[in-house]
């Protein structure tokens, strides 16, 4: 069963479309993030289900229940926001309590719930400060306190994490994760941080300037991008121009600008017709780097020069030139990683590339 | 050297802003009839002659009417524009916000003048209630200004969140948006009660025949001759024009200590 269900919503601006017709079904219980750059839409979606904006057409239900008419105050959610927005003239406990007050839930189930919430997001003692008092880590799990001990239909993240420092955010990005789990409640998240959206999410909605790209869970999205649009925004991708040369029962052949021919498996690709000018995507990540000399292993095999190192630790990100082309291979570093002006030999298996259509190029 | 010269240039200045300041205190508790130095003694008989002035004690009150008239009104419009001109969308927006500060930049005098000249056009007489208006209109952009300021810092997430929980805007307004207001409102008040209590230009071009605030007064008693009670008033003028702006600003600084952000 769907907790939210979108038909066909549209945000207009006056003459700017902010989000194309749009449907979604947010099951319940599950975690969904809208994923995408700022300006997708995403974050005028979330406002939408809140109640904050108006959609200019289509319908939103919650529960059932169509809500477009419905102001924010009787929807029954919880948001958090990025800036945590608590109340600074209330302390701690008084802000988790706002909701209850106006649910008629009486002073001392309050009290009982208040201390609940404050151990589920393990802030048992902090009841009696002020939000000024607290670090920005703290605070956001207050408001992510206040938002969830009212029982919300679903709860809404608008970027909650970004105000956070790097180490804070990943602790808060498991935290999270923990209480959604544990407490069941359908989540909304919204963020442009592709490492926080496949970590946490069950179904990942990549947008871009107001339409939704690509829908499915965080594994199919990262290694089936449907377009060249999320290739390029999640984790680093090589693109390269393709002709079909050949389509033969489950296979297909592409003639690949500056790597030459290479053989894959059909489901690799939507629908290419012979002669058809499609893209390449390889995950940079999947290219793997062999010293020259190895020996052939049955993948797909071309030499490249090594043309700059970005040295990460435990991994190394590779510029590699093959003539015109250049490409992109992240790998783990074993031993030494190679050094600049070494040809390599590079691999990659034909069943780990994505071919898109082609477009005009 | 140039320090040196620097400080003492400094001393001197203040000394000529606050010197005839504190000469007029020291004169309202001196004995004497005629202020001169060194003062002959200490008194209160000036004070006392002062709370016996029926003239002065109903300025006083016209004063304290007045103010707090103008400080209530002015500030309830202005958070009412302040609110209106920052969280929603007005036409011509620019344009109300520059008149409503307008008063500010206006001489007072041409404010005075022009307020007369129409009110006489319109053939409508002088009265407390006109000159309460006129008060209002120079006030306001004072109010305006300030809690305008602090509006512009409450985020309207905070104010999000409230509804998200279940506050319609009515309670929204009232849970979280007056009391982070509060400190902006209270400055406001006593911007406006100050500004109208001390006030003289305005207010001589407005006052209707007979009615005199205390500023009014004193300058009437001038006229005639200089009596040491107008040391007194002047002792317990500064007292209140001073110390209660201090005072409003500590019990601000104390609010806003706890709702800081």
């Amino acid at each position: 069963m769907s907790v939210v269900n979108l038909t066909n919503i549209v945000k207009r601006f006056g003459a700017f479309t902010a989000v194309h017709p749009m449907s979604l079904e947010i099951p319940e219980g599950s975690f969904i993030t809208l994923l995408g750059p700022s300006g997708c839409g995403k974050t005028t979606t979330l406002r939408m289900i809140a109640g904050l904006l108006d959609p200019t057409e289509g319908d939103i239900t919650i529960g059932g229940e169509r809500v477009n008419e419905l102001p924010i105050h009787k929807r029954n959610l919880g948001i958090v926001f990025q800036n945590y927005a608590l109340f600074p003239h209330k302390t701690v406990a008084q802000n988790v309590a706002f909701g209850l007050k106006y649910r008629g839930v009486s002073k001392e189930e309050s009290a009982k719930r208040v201390k609940a919430a404050l151990e589920l997001v393990q802030l048992p003692n902090v009841g009696d400060r002020y939000p000024a008092q607290l670090s920005g880590g703290q605070q956001q799990r207050i408001a992510l306190a206040r938002a969830i001990i009212i029982e919300p239909s679903v709860l809404l993240l608008d970027e909650p994490l970004s105000a956070l420092d790097a180490n804070l955010r990943e602790d808060m990005r498991i935290e999270l994760k923990r209480i959604q789990q544990q407490t069941g409640i359908t989540t909304v998240f919204v963020t442009h941080d592709q490492s926080e959206a496949l970590a946490m999410s069950d179904l990942v909605i990549v947008m871009s300037e107001g339409r939704v790209e690509q829908v499915g869970p965080p594994e199919e999205v990262y290694n089936n991008p449907a377009s060249e649009f999320i290739a390029r925004f999640l984790g680093t991708s090589n693109i390269l121009d393709a002709r079909c040369t050949e389509v033969s029962g489950d296979s297909i052949t592409l003639d690949v600008s500056g790597m030459g021919a290479i053989t894959l498996p059909k489901n690799r690709s939507r629908d290419v017709k012979e002669e058809e000018q499609v893209k390449l995507v390889i995950r940079a990540e999947k290219l793997n780097l062999l010293p020259q000399s190895a020996a052939a292993d049955g993948r797909f095999a071309i030499e490249g020069l090594v043309e700059t190192v970005d040295y990460q630790g435990q991994a190394a990100r590779y510029f590699l030139r093959m003539g015109t082309t250049q490409l992109q291979a992240i790998n783990m570093i074993e031993t030494t990683p190679f050094s600049v002006g070494e040809t390599v030999s590079i691999r990659v298996r034909p069943e780990d590339c994505v071919v898109l259509p082609g477009g005009t190029t | 050297m140039s320090w040196m010269f620097l400080r003492i240039w400094t001393a001197l200045v203040y000394l000529f802003l606050f010197l005839p300041i504190g000469v007029v205190m020291l004169l309202s508790f001196n004995a004497n009839q005629f202020g001169s130095f060194p003062v002959t003694g200490l008194s209160f008989r000036w004070f006392f002659k002062l709370a016996n002035n029926d003239a002065i004690l109903r300025a006083f009150e016209t004063s304290l009417l007045l103010g707090s008239l103008t400080a209530v009104i002015s500030t309830t419009l202005g958070v009412l524009a302040s609110l209106a001109l920052v969280r929603y969308k007005v036409p011509g927006q620019n344009m109300i916000s520059t008149l409503l500060i307008a008063p500010i930049l206006v001489p007072e005098v041409v404010l005075a003048v022009a307020l007369l000249l129409f009110l006489n056009a319109l053939s409508i007489n002088k009265s407390f209630f006109l000159l309460l208006m006129g008060h209002v209109i120079f006030t306001l952009p004072f109010v305006v200004l300030v809690v305008q300021a602090r509006l512009v810092n409450i985020r309207r997430d905070v104010e999000e969140a409230a509804m998200s929980l279940g506050a319609n805007p009515r309670q929204t307004f009232f849970q979280i948006t007056l009391p982070l207001l509060a400190p902006a409102i209270f400055a406001g008040m006593l911007f406006a009660f100050t500004i109208s209590f001390d006030d003289i230009t305005g207010t001589l071009f407005w006052k209707p025949g007979g009615v005199e605030t205390v500023p009014t007064q004193i300058f009437a008693m001038l006229r005639n001759s200089i009596s040491p009670e107008i040391n007194a008033l002047g002792t317990v003028m500064i007292i209140l024009t001073v110390g209660l702006p201090l005072l409003g600003i500590g019990i601000v600084r104390k609010m806003s200590t706890k709702s800081s952000e």
